[in-house]
């Protein structure tokens, strides 16, 4: 059992990430922008979630010619009919809007069952009412601030408040480009995604806190190196890993997208993005927040207590 | 650290045996040996609905029809007050927000006001305020007319007891349906969640859990219509008979075979029948000992048989035994079911109502009637089936995404790290076995975002690898020796590896708390395996690496 490792990165890299920043900084800036613009100006697809209606998933017995499809379900009477083609031909998504009253609603699922005959088969079906959908978007809002707040608690406790700081920047940045990545391409924003941001906030975090965990070590250790330096130093240092597990955790979603069927690849992309983005932010916004914010050198006493752990 | 006491190296082994006894369970089933499942007692993950196939469904409390049926309630009780002190009144009247009422003469009112206090319906505050009280109502007077509004808070204390008292009521019924292992229970503040698994039509399931089931028996009015659209005489109320509403329902649904139900201002149209509604016998669980289906001995339809408590049975034989020879009305949820003469006093406190069910009504009826009425009626907030044919591919699909994963990532870890690559691959497969078997004892329920959350598991889970592996490494090539690099990597890597996976903790605890049914699912398979994965890094692997140390004596590190 003895063959040559494999490394996929040198080892002692001295990439200067502190001096990139700055356009790191730039870039994360005109995206967070964009990003901004297009969630206010273009909005997100927001699925039956949150902003209630019917979903139904049918299966037909031959190959579906969608035009006419269209044309029979847009005369039901439920207004406009949202259709979506998914894997083979055979199976599509139908969408309506939540019609007035909650009986109707619930008459909707039937109303394109018999509107589509015999042929096809329901496989699922989700309808959300209108009292629902306001709450799952209150509690999904509530969720991911109630997570920054934890986290910056947390990390306030365990290092000291630039680090939290840092860390709780980067997130609010992940989930900005996450947002305007979703709007940008229009994929459906549901529950599922509103898990895959919170994920990706776990991920990155999980991310920025071994660079931070390093950089407190050599904070003690190396006491006369430049803060600059050895946040590079210390970036530098854990690069093999950050990239190594980005990869590993990269390997087991791209099984997910490509194996885990249609219903969860809402929530796979998302979190794929995440994985770039959160190691992104890692490095080049929670990192240089430290310089910006003047970390303190000396080692307070609290946190050699803590260290000790 | 090369040392493990006897105890702690049985404690690790013996928690991975019993990892692996409870997640096998899970092999059982494709094995075709479930048997052995039971003769060991263990049982496999609980499948949740979107992979077992089934419906989810959320029931509000109707907030208009509970108005009404409180003003309705409180225009009884003040009709009640008001006769027993002998006070005439006129224009007792819902408003838009309660009930008002007018005295005859304003001068009674130092009189009536006491009484009428009585009737403001005091109510526990719920879980904020437990013990303070809050009236239902307001009662304002002026000259003669009352006015009882509904207040804002005492209404949602109403909301909260009919909601309580709602869910006792659809657990009676699902379990009188019996062949179902559907659950009840509350979701939120305001909400019931009921799942129906499996293959079972869920529309009879609903049908059976939104019928109000509120029986009375009502003497007839001495007048009845004799043109549409009158209006009935005060202290009756009008009600279309079962055969109309049957007829008509089946009109309906030859033009449109998706309706249920005929709507309330389509039930109005119909012939009505006016029944008093002073001295109406009502019946609903509270008052009965047994309702069950059955047949008519003489024509042979089916019909549904009850039996009255004492009080029930007292209040039922007074009123029969009053009215001989008159004809009264069976009102079930605002329908006359039937309407014979009482030929002799029932005092014997059993009945039937019989006329135009099928055999599938009388049962759910008998099952309705046994747990009795629901304090309103319950409206569908949400509602998700997932057809069983959707939810086999589903775990198909989980299955292989899983097994890619874990391939993927096996290979990958081989890769960079070799021999040390081998260590954590056991140790990932040994933390699906262990991910598996928690979830398996504890009972949570696998859902399809959990799978993914498992997936998802496997590739951080070998991020608590990477980081010992790279420190080890990194102590080796900075010169320390095999052994005080394996040392060190170990211990700076635990509080590293202890800190992240905290923040992720986090994460999957608000998304616990906040996600309902599948993303749920996907929190707990986050949580869980996180908690093992801590353990197969520093119990697992650790125990590994020391038995090699102590065995091979390493002197340099291949890494």
């Amino acid at each position: 059992m003895r063959w040559k490792p494999i490394r996929l990165i040198p080892d002692d890299t001295k990439y200067p990430f502190m001096r990139l920043s700055r356009f790191g900084f730039f870039l994360s800036g005109i995206l967070c922008a964009l990003s901004i613009a297009l969630f206010i100006f273009k909005g997100l697809n927001y699925g039956i979630d949150f902003k209630g209606g019917t979903e139904i998933q049918v299966r037909g017995t031959q190959t579906i010619q969608m035009d006419d499809l269209r044309k029979e379900l847009d005369s039901i009477g439920l207004g406009k009919v949202e259709l979506q083609q998914m894997g083979t031909g055979n199976d599509v998504l139908i969408k309506v809007a939540a019609q007035a009253g909650d009986a109707e609603g619930q008459n909707s699922q039937k109303k394109i069952m018999e509107a589509l005959g015999p042929n096809f088969e329901k496989r699922a079906a989700n309808t959300v009412g209108g009292s629902v959908s306001s709450e799952y978007t209150q509690n999904a809002t509530g969720a991911v601030m109630l997570s920054i707040l934890f986290v910056l608690v947390f990390l306030s406790f365990r290092f000291e408040w630039q680090f939290a700081l840092g860390a709780v920047l980067s997130l609010l940045h992940d989930v900005t480009l996450s947002l305007g990545l979703f709007s940008l391409i229009g994929l459906e924003f549901n529950l599922s995604v509103v898990a895959a941001i919170l994920t990706i906030i776990g991920y990155s975090l999980n991310d920025t806190v071994v660079v931070f965990d390093r950089i407190r070590e050599y904070l003690r250790r190396y006491k006369a190196m430049g803060l600059a330096d050895l946040i590079d130093f210390s970036i530098n240092s854990v690069l093999p890993r950050t990239i190594l597990t980005s990869l590993a955790t990269l390997m087991a979603l791209l099984a997910l997208f490509f194996f885990g069927g249609e219903v969860i690849r809402g929530f796979t992309s998302a979190m794929i993005w995440g994985v770039f983005v959160g190691t992104y932010s890692s490095i080049f916004i929670a990192a240089p927040v430290l310089i910006m914010l003047g970390t303190k050198r000396e080692v307070s006493a609290t946190q050699a207590k803590a260290s000790k752990g | 650290m090369f040392h493990y006491p006897r105890w702690k190296t049985l404690l690790i082994l013996g928690t991975v045996f019993l990892g692996i006894l409870f997640a096998a369970p899970n092999a059982f089933e494709p094995l075709g040996i479930h048997v052995l499942a039971q003769k060991l007692g263990l049982k496999p993950m609980t499948l949740g609905l979107d992979l077992q196939g089934g419906a989810n469904i959320l029931m509000e409390v109707d907030k208009k029809d509970l108005t009404e049926k409180v003003q309705q309630q409180l225009m009884g009780d003040i009709r009640a007050t008001l006769r027993e002190q002998k006070i005439g009144y006129t224009n007792l009247s819902k408003t838009s927000d309660g009930v008002s009422v007018t005295l005859n003469k304003p001068e009674d009112a130092p009189k009536v006001t006491p009484e009428l206090n009585k009737l403001l319906q005091p109510l526990d505050s719920g879980i904020l305020s437990a013990g303070v009280a809050v009236n239902l109502f307001s009662l304002t007077q002026n000259n003669g007319q009352y006015v009882f509004a509904i207040q804002a808070k005492g209404f949602e204390a109403k909301m909260q007891t009919s909601l309580k008292q709602a869910i006792r009521v659809l657990e009676n019924r699902i379990n009188g349906l019996g062949t179902t292992e559907s659950a009840i229970q509350q979701q939120g503040a305001n909400r019931i969640s009921i799942q129906i698994p499996g293959l079972q039509d869920p529309d009879r399931v609903k049908n059976l859990l939104g019928s109000t089931a509120k029986l009375t028996f009502q003497l007839l009015c001495h007048d009845q219509p004799s043109t549409a659209n009158a209006l009935p005489p005060p202290d009756c109320a009008a009600y279309p008979r079962k055969e109309d509403v049957d007829a008509a329902l089946a009109a309906k649904m030859k033009a449109d075979p998706t309706v249920k139900e005929l709507s309330d201002s389509e039930k109005k149209a119909l012939p009505q029948m006016w029944v008093q509604t002073a001295g109406l016998s009502t019946v609903d669980g509270a008052d009965l000992t047994d309702a069950q289906p059955g047949f008519d001995s003489q024509t042979n339809t089916p019909e549904v048989t009850f039996k009255f408590n004492q009080k029930g049975a007292l209040r039922f034989g007074k009123l029969t035994a009053e009215n001989v020879g008159k004809p009264f009305a069976i009102v079930l949820d605002g329908i006359v079911e039937s309407d014979p003469v009482i030929n002799t006093p029932i005092l014997g406190g059993s009945g039937q109502i019989s006329g135009h069910f099928t055999i599938e009504q009388t049962n759910d009826l008998a099952i309705t009637l046994r747990s009795g009425a629901l304090p309103a009626k319950l409206v569908i907030a949400e509602e998700a089936t997932v057809g069983p044919s959707l939810g086999a591919d589903s775990i198909r699909a989980g299955v292989y995404a899983a097994i890619a994963g874990l391939i993927f990532v096996m290979i990958f870890i081989l890769l960079p790290y070799g021999f040390f690559g081998v260590i954590a691959d056991f140790a990932l497969i040994i933390n699906l076995i262990l991910l598996i078997g928690v979830m398996s004892l504890f009972g949570f329920t696998l859902t399809l975002p959990g799978i993914a959350g498992i997936v998802l598991t496997l590739g951080m889970a070998v991020d608590s690898n990477v980081l010992i592996y790279e420190r080890i490494r990194e102590e080796w090539r900075h010169g320390k020796t095999a052994l005080s690099a394996i040392e060190t990597g170990f211990t700076a890597a635990l509080r590293t590896v202890t800190d992240a996976n905290v923040t992720t903790i986090i994460a999957a605890v608000i998304l616990f708390s906040m996600g309902t049914g599948p993303v749920r699912g996907f929190a707990i398979t986050l949580g869980v395996g996180i908690i093992t994965t801590l353990f197969t890094a520093f119990a697992l692997t650790r125990l590994i690496m020391a038995y090699w140390v102590r065995r091979y004596k390493p002197k340099e590190i291949n890494l």
